[in-house]
């Protein structure tokens, strides 16, 4: 019996910024770069919110879901590119506030952007040989731009959670594949505060090759054809480049938009595909077939084909706020607030 | 703070661990060894509880003159919240707007940041609460997609 | 149990005493108050110093030896004892003070308060003052001290209709007194409007809703009364002494709108002395936030519980009021320096008993009440106080 999603929680902060407010404050065209981006707002975590406080909720969003004892978690992952301590898991933090402790494992990952679909895959392993009964996997962060740079219209927060296990089923992952190189387009050096990037080398050698090589892999491997699917989630650094490559691929609008979210949240790096997943598997219906593509920098993509299970009809997702819900109830703080509740303004006492 | 003097009360600022006396059925938070009504009867029968963590405001306030950890904040929130179990605890509400939050408010446990050891110290991390928003009230509004 | 005396007060102006240290206010109160008493140092037999936190405000504890020291008396190897209970030190030291003249192990007691709070930032007083609440569970979270007593302030408004305007006319009421006292940290009388347009603190509690940091120090002398003669003319007696504890947290309480604290203490205070509350002709009591004017003087028996801010409202606590409360302009215009709260309120009661208030007198004043809140009113001490005809 293979593994798959049997619960799966999502968690949004709630403050926003426009594009234009950055825009304004840089003296660039807030319209021109929301146009070039098609990104309009970002989300903004709290001054109390890190990536562990993210993927605290979006765990507890999941375990809402549904009755699983959290001591049967025998795995915990947080994929992030911003833990709060460089050393200090991030998982045992979350595996304590879930209730999962003692006996379990837990780790950090850290690959860009694709850390939390990465975590998924181990837990997948785990599951399937018997490992463990459920694994919890999250990708979660607060990522930052440096002021200034164009990293800081998209750069976001936000996170999603997925059990993996055998029982209960929601999503049946039938198989997943991965693209990995050693492509230096974006990169953060310890004590660093804000990574470094190589511009337009992030496009093609490297956004665009790694989820289009994994993409057609996956497709190869299981014998699909984009049409075969209903929703194609792909890591989306701002809403052009997901568009582009889903075209480039052959997949349609419709195909993305349900699972397109960076228009309004913006980038939220390791949440980004986990939270996209999420919005898709708010809607999805059994029989429905999902294709998931992460991609992380430095540099690698992650690729999921996903049949959704009729336990889907049994499972109670109001039981956790939908991602709609999440992207909704939102509050707008202007760039000051911003850059007080990032941390950009230091106090002098 | 030190390190241990956080760690100890893990239990409690992450997951609303309290005690309920198995003579009288009473729930504490935080935890207590002794039953303030049954006394000495409750000795070695206070149970640890894990709380649900909803419940409503009873009193709170709005604080703009802050403690140091919390100046990035102000003006905060600060109430006391009634759990449902009937022990009431001080906690931050946060998500909210000052000019929302009333006596009787449904607000839920969530995990934040409290504090931190200094920049390069520990984190602190336990309860706050938020509003219980049903639906996205509260909200500045439904982003269209453009 | 032997009946007990103040035979002499004396005390510091109250403020930011820049050039004076501790020690310094601590020896000049204590010297006040023996020279007022007409004894000297070789015919104390204790001293009890009510202090809250040296240690945090001057990194300096064992103050009691300290101040003994000082004194001179180091020779003379007294026992020197310091009590705390937040800002109820002061009164619970003069209890102590009060308990070993009755009890008949001393004859003259020094008892004297003291507190050094501007040696630190305003944010390290804060931080020290929140340590009379829970630490662990109020502080730890974000909680200030005015937050807590806010919300006491937003659960009264809610049961009994108290509004803000009520809470203002404390602060009002308080510099209007505070004016007329010399030895008061604020001496100016400010308008509703001040009081109601200040900066807020934590609402509803405004600036002028709050007690100032202070520095002081007051000291009571204390002699069985049948020696009192002996010293001076007109002993004032302490005819009822009450305490009582209460749960450190405010959220542990059923009730926040009122301190069982100071109702039980009270009731102690007034058994003792054999008086009602309506006997008690001035108060001093403990406006650290002006809404626990209103609920002390409910707690208290002067008021009806939810209408302590109408009476405010009504006068009834003005000079020539009902019940004068605060007449030395309270913790809000005299000052609060936390340890010496408590004995400053006794000088108050003292003088006003005396007939030496001046400006401020209260006609006629024979019974006088003193009433301390440590916290948020875990403790609560009051002391009644009578003229000896």
């Amino acid at each position: 019996m293979s593994a798959g999603i049997v619960s799966y929680g999502a968690y949004i902060p709630r403050y926003r910024i426009d594009v234009g407010e950055i825009a304004r404050v840089w003296g660039a065209d807030g319209e021109a770069r929301s146009k070039s981006l098609a990104v309009y707002s970002k989300s903004v975590p709290g001054p109390d919110e890190d990536t562990a406080t993210i993927a605290i909720e979006a765990a507890r969003n999941a375990l809402r879901r549904v009755n699983i004892d959290p001591k049967d978690i025998g795995a915990v992952f947080v994929g992030s590119e911003s833990h709060p301590y460089v050393v200090k898991p991030t998982a045992s933090i979350v595996a304590e506030a879930i209730g999962a402790t003692p006996y379990l494992t837990a780790a950090d990952y850290e690959f860009a952007c694709k850390a939390g679909t990465t975590a998924i895959q181990t837990c997948m392993a785990m599951v399937k040989s018997g490992m463990i009964k459920y694994g919890l996997a999250i990708g979660a962060d607060t990522s930052q731009g440096a002021p200034g740079d164009p990293l800081e219209y998209t750069a976001s927060a936000g996170g999603a959670a997925y059990i993996i296990g055998k029982e209960g089923v929601i999503a049946r992952i039938n198989h997943t594949v991965s693209y990995t190189t050693d492509t230096p387009d974006f990169w953060r050096r310890e004590g660093q505060k804000y990574p470094s990037h190589g511009g337009r080398f992030t496009g093609e050698p490297a956004y665009f090759k790694h989820i289009i090589n994994c993409t057609k892999h996956l497709m190869e491997s299981v014998g699909t054809k984009p049409s075969d699917y209903n929703y194609a989630v792909f890591h989306q650094p701002n809403g052009k480049f997901p568009m582009r490559v889903a075209k480039i691929l052959g997949f349609t609008k419709e195909q993305i938009t349900t699972g397109l979210l960076t228009p309004y949240i913006g980038n939220t790096y390791s949440g980004a595909v986990p939270l996209g997943l999420a919005a898709v598997l708010d809607v999805a219906k059994p029989g429905d077939r999902i294709i998931a593509v992460s991609f992380g920098s430095g540099a690698g993509s992650d690729a999921f084909d996903i049949t959704v299970e009729d336990e889907i009809e049994n499972y109670p997702r109001h039981m956790g706020p939908s991602v709609m819900e999440l992207v909704e109830n939102y509050k707008m703080v202007d760039y000051a607030i911003y850059a007080k509740f990032r941390r950009k303004i230091h106090l002098g006492v | 703070m030190a390190i241990p003097r956080f760690w100890r009360h893990i239990g409690s600022r992450y997951n609303l661990v309290g005690t309920k006396c198995k003579v009288c059925g009473k729930v504490y938070f935080p935890p207590r060894d002794v039953c303030p009504v049954c006394h000495r009867k409750s000795l070695g029968s206070m149970e640890r509880v894990k709380l649900s963590g909803s419940g409503k405001i009873y009193s709170y306030t709005v604080i703009h003159t802050p403690q140091k950890d919390f100046e990035m904040q102000t003006p905060y929130v600060m109430a006391i919240v009634e759990l449902d179990e009937g022990p009431r605890v001080t906690a931050q509400i946060v998500d909210c707007d000052p000019s929302e939050v009333h006596i009787g408010m449904r607000v839920r446990a969530v995990l934040r940041r409290i504090g931190e050891d200094g920049e390069g110290g520990i984190i602190y991390y336990g309860y706050k609460f938020v509003p219980e928003r049903t639906s996205a009230k509260g909200a500045q509004g439904h982003l269209s997609v453009k | 149990m032997r009946r007990v005396a103040i035979i002499g007060v004396g005390t510091t102006k109250f403020g930011e005493l820049w050039d004076k240290s501790l020690r310094d206010i601590g020896i000049e109160a204590g010297i006040k108050a023996i020279e007022d008493a007409n004894i000297s140092g070789s015919d104390i037999d204790a001293i009890y110093v009510g202090n809250m936190s040296a240690g945090n405000f001057i990194n300096q504890e064992h103050v009691a030896a300290l101040i003994a020291d000082y004194a001179g008396l180091a020779k003379r190897h007294i026992p020197a004892t310091r009590v705390e209970s937040a800002c109820a030190s002061g009164g619970l030291a003069l209890r102590h003070g009060f308990m070993a003249v009755a009890s008949g192990i001393h004859d003259i007691v020094v008892v004297g308060g003291a507190e050094k709070m501007t040696d630190v930032s305003g944010a390290d007083a804060t931080a020290t003052l929140i340590m009379a609440a829970d630490q662990e569970w109020e502080a730890f979270v974000g909680m200030t001290f005015p937050g807590l007593y806010a919300m006491m302030a937003v659960r009264h408004m809610y049961e009994y209709g108290t509004t803000k305007e009520q809470l203002a006319m404390v602060a009002v009421k308080n510099h209007r007194n505070g004016a007329l006292n010399p030895n008061a940290q604020f001496r100016r009388e400010i308008d509703l409007d001040t009081a109601l347009n200040a900066p807020m603190i934590a609402y509803p509690l405004g600036l002028y809703d709050c007690s100032p940091v202070t520095d002081g120090a007051s000291a009571v002398v204390l002699a069985p009364l049948e020696m009192a003669k002996k010293y001076t003319d007109t002993p004032i007696e302490i005819i009822g002494s009450g305490q009582a504890s209460e749960s450190l947290a405010l959220h542990d309480r059923e009730d926040i709108c009122t301190m069982k604290s100071t109702v039980f203490a009270a009731r102690e205070a007034y058994k003792m002395a054999g008086i009602m509350p309506s006997d008690v002709d001035v108060a001093e009591v403990h406006d650290c936030f002006t809404i626990n004017e209103i609920i002390a003087t409910e707690d208290l028996g002067f008021f009806k519980k939810g209408e302590g801010g109408k009476a405010v409202e009504e006068g009834l606590t003005e000079r020539d009021g009902e019940i004068p409360v605060n007449t030395s302009g309270g913790l809000k215009a005299k000052g609060h320096p936390v340890g010496a709260t408590g004995i400053a309120q006794a000088v108050e009661i003292v003088y006003q008993l005396r007939g030496e208030a001046g400006k401020r007198q209260v006609d006629g004043a024979e019974i006088g009440l003193a009433h301390n809140v440590g916290g948020t009113g875990a403790t609560a001490v009051v002391h009644i106080m009578r003229r000896v005809n």
